[in-house]
């Protein structure tokens, strides 16, 4: 008790040291990049090498150029680029939230009745695999030109789509982890009588949770492409894949457009990582050795 | 009155697969705290699971508080506790006490009274709050014996509990087994390897030998109760310590020969 009760304040201040450590850790990491971008970029340059491609400032710009288009007018008079990047990130990231809700919500279900019906996961499992090696260009007009004939606005297809590519990780590791349990810890509900869905509430689905968590994070960053791969074929004109095409269209004479698009994706998808991470440091609460 | 009642319980594993155990016939009363030895392999573990109606006999009937085992454990008549403590651990210890009283769909506040209770019995008031992994192995299977008792069941079925444990940990965990005991008047089942922990805690040791599992011996303990640490320096203690050793020789003697038979066969 007493060594529980010292331990606390130590792990206050350990806790603050390690915060400190990562966030000179993340400066060190982003100087390292930066210093190889810069520095990959300056030797190729000089050398005039050009496998595997030509580096020039359309293809490589400075990071400084990119972060500084940021901060420029987006056109002649207009509002900053990065206030225009952010709307459509906002817009973008409603569509993937949206998305990433659905997808999660219907692979769990899934993953659930998957791996309570064996005979079921047998017959329908390559299916669901199969369900994502079918391109998601192809899948994605389809999609929206079916929802919008029955009047679904547009952006609703494109969460669809970030569904799509949303639950097939969840459904996976929903079925890997509400088998995880031990034995022994089955057996105590087994000593307790418990029927199937208390044994499902109070065993399987807990244990099952940093699993989901696990799959929770790759799906994430998926539902982002996945919006962005929406917005494509469904000229939807608002959001981050909107941006994409417009300034790729200027890719030649001003690159800076399309890479500081890519930064605020990037962003977008990080945003939304953290966030699970956030939500499991909150919800998941096991030994740090059983954390997935 | 009995609590246990084994007729000829025998155990196979698979189709024409191994014999786990044989013609077993046990009977343990209220209040006894009877200890099954034997190597490894001679079906201790399968015993105890067949009267909790963890696994069905082949053969034989089990009988539980004058019943059939299945009923007696729908009914949560008996308590179990692991060689592992098998705490869930996003639950709080508090939490895990409460898991059978949850299941048993006690309310909140008699809940919360009796895990009170519980954690004063095995000496943890204080940790109710804590996750399982944050305690050593000795507290967690105390956590799991408070767990297996928080609902008074008649029996407990305990199965190596302190096989995990350092020996000093093991000899104050018996030492506070035996108060439980005696507090809570329950009747014990206990799987052990230890000779010495089987007598110094039993009332009766079952010895079994393998191969197929059957039960070789029974010997009553007659040490004066309540055990003390004392006990384990009374002659008495030394005496019985080497029957039950004799006792597993002979068995495992009658294995050799078992095999030597099969052998030549």
């Amino acid at each position: 008790m007493s060594a529980i009760a010292i331990e606390q304040p130590r792990g206050r201040t350990l806790a603050v040291r390690q915060g400190i450590g990562r966030g000179v850790l993340l400066l060190l990491v982003l100087a390292a990049l930066w210093g190889l971008w810069e520095g990959y970029r300056a030797l190729w340059i000089h050398e005039r090498w050009t496998w595997p491609f030509v580096v020039d400032n359309t293809t490589m710009p400075h990071l400084h150029d990119i972060v500084h288009a940021l901060f420029q007018p987006a056109r002649f008079q207009g509002p900053l680029l990065i206030s225009v990047l952010l709307k459509a990130a906002a817009f973008t990231a409603k569509e993937a939230a949206v998305g990433f809700a659905m997808g999660a919500a219907a692979g769990f279900a899934l993953g659930v009745v998957l791996a309570h019906f064996r005979i079921l996961q047998r017959g329908l499992l390559p299916y669901v695999v199969a369900s994502q090696t079918v391109p998601i260009l192809v899948v994605a007009p389809m999609v929206v030109i079916y929802l919008g004939s029955k009047g679904v606005p547009g952006w609703f297809s494109v969460s669809v789509i970030a569904a799509y590519l949303t639950f097939f990780p969840v459904t996976i590791n929903t079925i890997r982890g509400m088998h995880s349990a031990d034995r022994r810890a089955h057996e105590l509900m087994r000593s307790y009588a418990a029927g199937g869905w208390r044994v499902l509430w109070k065993l399987r689905f807990p244990s099952a949770l940093p699993f989901i968590f696990a799959a929770l994070k790759v799906s994430a960053t998926a539902s982002i492409v996945g919006a962005v791969i929406g917005e494509l074929p469904s000229s939807i004109q608002d959001g981050l894949g909107g941006q994409i095409l417009n300034y790729s269209q200027y890719y030649t004479t001003q690159p800076t457009g399309l890479w500081a698009t890519n930064v605020i994706a990037a962003l977008l998808g990080i945003s939304f990582f953290l966030a699970v991470m956030i939500a499991e440091k909150v919800v998941v609460r096991r030994a740090p050795e059983n954390l997935a | 009155m009995s609590v246990v009642e084994i007729k000829n319980v025998s155990k196979q594993f698979g189709r024409g697969g191994t014999t786990a155990l044989q013609g077993i016939d046990l009977e343990i009363e209220a209040g006894e705290l009877v200890s099954l030895i034997g190597p490894s392999g001679c079906g201790k573990s399968t015993l105890l699971r067949i009267i909790g109606d963890l696994i069905e006999p082949s053969a034989g009937d089990v009988v539980v508080n004058g019943k059939p085992a299945r009923r007696a454990r729908i009914d949560r008549d008996y308590g179990i506790v692991f060689q592992d403590p098998v705490l869930y651990d996003w639950r709080t210890v508090g939490k895990n006490i409460a898991l059978p009283l949850e299941m048993a769909r006690w309310p909140r506040q008699k809940r919360v009274a009796r895990v009170k209770e519980m954690l004063a019995l095995v000496e943890l008031t204080g940790f109710e709050g804590h996750h399982p992994w944050q305690l050593s192995g000795g507290m967690q299977q105390r956590v799991s014996i408070a767990r297996a008792l928080s609902f008074d069941p008649a029996l407990l079925l305990m199965d190596e509990p302190f096989g995990a444990l350092d020996e000093m940990t093991r000899e104050r965990l018996n030492m506070e087994l035996l108060q439980i005991w005696e507090q809570s008047g329950s009747t014990i089942v206990f799987v052990t390897h230890s000779i010495a922990e089987a007598v110094f805690l039993s009332t009766r040791v079952v010895v079994m030998s393998s191969r197929p599992g059957r039960i070789s011996n029974v010997v009553p303990i007659d040490l004066p109760q309540p055990r003390t640490a004392s006990t384990r320096e009374e002659p008495r203690f030394f005496e019985l310590v080497t029957q039950v050793r004799e006792a597993l020789h002979l068995g495992s003697d009658l294995d050799r020969q078992a095999q030597t038979q099969e052998a030549t066969a």
